[in-house]
């Protein structure tokens, strides 16, 4: 097992050798919210991690981007140009629930027929997670067998001991990222241990929870339930609940032509839109934002645990917290485990 | 198939042939189209009820059904009625243009299934594309089936597509019988008036070792349905195709399902076994 520390004030160096052999996307405050953005010596944001709690946008944005482009042509001409190949990468700051949330968007990308654009990116992308140990008052990551130092889909886990941050390899890549960038670490010692030991205070602080186990079998026996109604009358419509899901995946295709250049592109899409539906005859089969909530739900803990045997959420309460409505998922998901 | 492993770059196909099976507002218009690189003409295979995602570049893409059976020779053909944006595009193309085709997608109907079987199809409307290649690959395999009942209606029989080759059906020996039908009387009309599902009664088919292959609005297929049903038909017997708004066709984009099912992966075609315990497949 690789294990590392790195003092906080070898910081910058780390991150410059990070930067140097790869492209390397972390959290940068922009106004009051953090997002992922690829680093550059020369922004003048501070790149530490003090004082990030989680990005409001999740980071799935590097490997499924808002909008990318599948290929370009000449209008008029009909020649077909995929976009050049991406480098490697490698994330640094991402919370565990969102790499566990790659973990689960990956069966969709890959089942039955692959997804190139998001594949390649996905195999490009290292993830050098970090551990919480200040969880947001929305988080229930623990009830959806996450945990605030679960390394599931991660390369590398991080640590914050306060002076210092605690490294450990997870995968084979994550040990060579180490190896990569060994003259700014130091060997570990006994800060395994202490960060066993934040993690487990970070579990203890999470506040929030639901039983899921029951919530697929009882979201299809709840179809025609008049607690759509309930839930959905609050609700604007927005999308923000989907944009700003990790495990969201869903997309539009469109062209898009200036002059003579064209391209297709496509872009992060939501169920919770009427248009998303909409067949071109004007009948659409999700009507209303009762249909839409109660697709949303249903696909997160109840089609994609029949798919895949496991539930599209991984307790980052985002869409919780960013909702101007106050939705409320475990809110909906109490109501759901009551109804019957 | 695949397209240098990424199932997004479509294939181009030029357009042989085109004509109007309708006219007006809802026109339809019928593309026979062939693709240009020979090692796709070659490798691409489809079955009866597939569909294609088919396009313009610089406008998009709609997932059309093909309907042509592959027991027609090396081309695709696709009916399009005029509805949207792709749609309209779609409409300007004339022979020697191009229009882009990946796919075949979704699942087919199980004709190997169905072989010693009689075959009846009741379609409404643009619903008839997706049942054509039904008819003919029956004919064109009649030896393994039994009869072949075609029953089709429209609003008006200017809204009737394939009326050609329905003309030629009524009189061919490979089809047993083909029963037309419009909603309300008109002129010079013949055949049936009123709605599909009513027709359907007054045909009075035998389920007897019998498949029903139903397609058009949905309010006609949830008729035909409860009809199927009073004629004594199983739910085993009963098959349908279905359509949702598509973007990638590979299960991936999220927005065909009806309930836990993706139209495009797991349909477009349907047992009415299966349907009935999904709700949202009716919506």
């Amino acid at each position: 097992m690789t294990e590392k520390v790195l003092q906080k004030e070898n910081w910058s160096s780390f991150v410059q050798a990070l930067a140097d052999a790869r492209e390397l996307w972390l959290p940068v405050k922009e106004g009051p919210l953090h997002k992922f953005v690829p680093y550059s010596s020369e922004q003048e944001t501070p790149v530490d991690l003090e004082g990030y709690a989680n990005s409001s946008v999740p980071p799935k944005e590097a490997v499924f981007p808002q909008t990318e482009t599948m290929f370009r042509y000449q209008t008029g001409d009909q020649e077909i140009c995929p976009p050049e190949a991406i480098k490697e990468r490698v994330l640094l700051g991402v919370r565990p629930c969102d790499a566990r949330a790659m973990d689960l968007v990956d069966h969709v990308f890959q089942w039955d027929e692959d997804d190139t654009y998001y594949l390649d990116r996905r195999k490009k992308t290292a993830l050098l997670g970090l551990a919480c140990h200040e969880p947001f008052p929305n988080c229930f990551c623990t009830s959806l067998e996450g945990s605030p130092g679960s390394t599931q889909g991660l390369d590398v886990l991080m640590v914050d001991l306060g002076e210092s941050y605690y490294l450990r390899a997870v995968t084979d890549r994550g040990k060579k990222i180490l190896q990569s960038v060994e003259s700014s670490l130091e060997e570990a010692s006994e800060q395994g241990k202490q960060a066993e030991e934040i993690i487990k205070k970070a579990e203890g602080k999470i506040g929030r929870k639901v039983e899921a186990e029951d919530v697929p079998e009882k979201l299809a026996q709840l179809w025609e339930d008049p607690l759509w109604d309930r839930i959905s009358r609050a609700c604007l419509g927005c999308g923000t609940c989907t944009y700003l899901c990790p495990t969201c995946h869903c997309f539009d295709i469109q062209d898009e032509v200036e002059g003579y250049e064209g391209r297709r592109c496509r872009m992060w899409d939501s169920c919770m839109f009427g248009e998303y539906t909409l067949h071109a005859s004007g009948h659409n089969p999700r009507p209303s934002r009762r249909e839409r909530t109660r697709n949303r739900i249903n696909h997160k803990y109840h089609y994609f645990v029949r798919k895949f045997d496991k539930i599209a959420c991984v307790g980052c309460g985002r869409c919780i917290t960013s909702c101007p409505v106050n939705i409320d998922i475990l809110d909906i998901l109490s109501r759901v485990k009551e109804a019957l | 198939m695949k397209n240098q492993g990424n199932p997004y770059i479509p294939h181009l196909a030029t357009v042989e042939d085109t004509w109007y099976e309708t006219y007006g507002d809802r026109a339809i218009k019928t593309f026979r189209v062939v693709f240009q690189e020979e090692e796709v003409k070659e490798a691409w295979e489809h079955k009866p009820g597939q569909c294609a995602m088919i396009g313009v570049l610089g406008v998009g893409e709609s997932m059309i059904s093909i309907s042509s059976s592959p027991t027609e020779g090396n081309f695709l053909r696709f009916s399009v009625m005029r509805m949207g944006k792709v749609t309209q595009a779609l409409h300007q193309l004339e022979p020697g243009d191009t229009m882009t085709v990946r796919g075949p997608y979704g699942n087919n109907f199980p004709l190997e299934e169905w072989k010693g079987k009689k075959i009846l199809t009741i379609g409404g409307g643009i619903g008839q594309a997706p049942l054509r290649p039904i008819v003919e690959y029956v004919r064109a395999n009649k030896s393994d089936y039994g009869d072949l009942t075609v029953l089709y209606g429209a609003r008006t029989s200017n809204d009737l597509c394939f009326k050609n080759e329905f003309d030629e059906l009524q009189k061919c020996q490979t089809v047993s019988s083909c029963h037309l039908s419009v909603d309300l009387e008109e002129e010079g009309w013949t055949h049936f008036v009123g709605f599909v599902p009513t027709m359907l009664m007054e045909v009075n088919p035998s389920p007897e070792n019998t498949i029903a292959i139903t397609c058009g609005p949905p309010i006609m297929i949830k008729f035909v349905l409860q009809n199927l049903k009073k004629l004594g038909f199983e739910d085993e017997q009963i098959y349908t195709t279905l359509e949702n708004r598509m973007k990638c066709g590979i299960g991936k984009c999220g927005r065909c399902n009806a309930g836990p099912l993706y139209v495009c992966k797991d349909g477009p075609v349907f047992s009415y076994a299966t349907l009935k315990e999904i709700p949202e497949a009716f919506a």
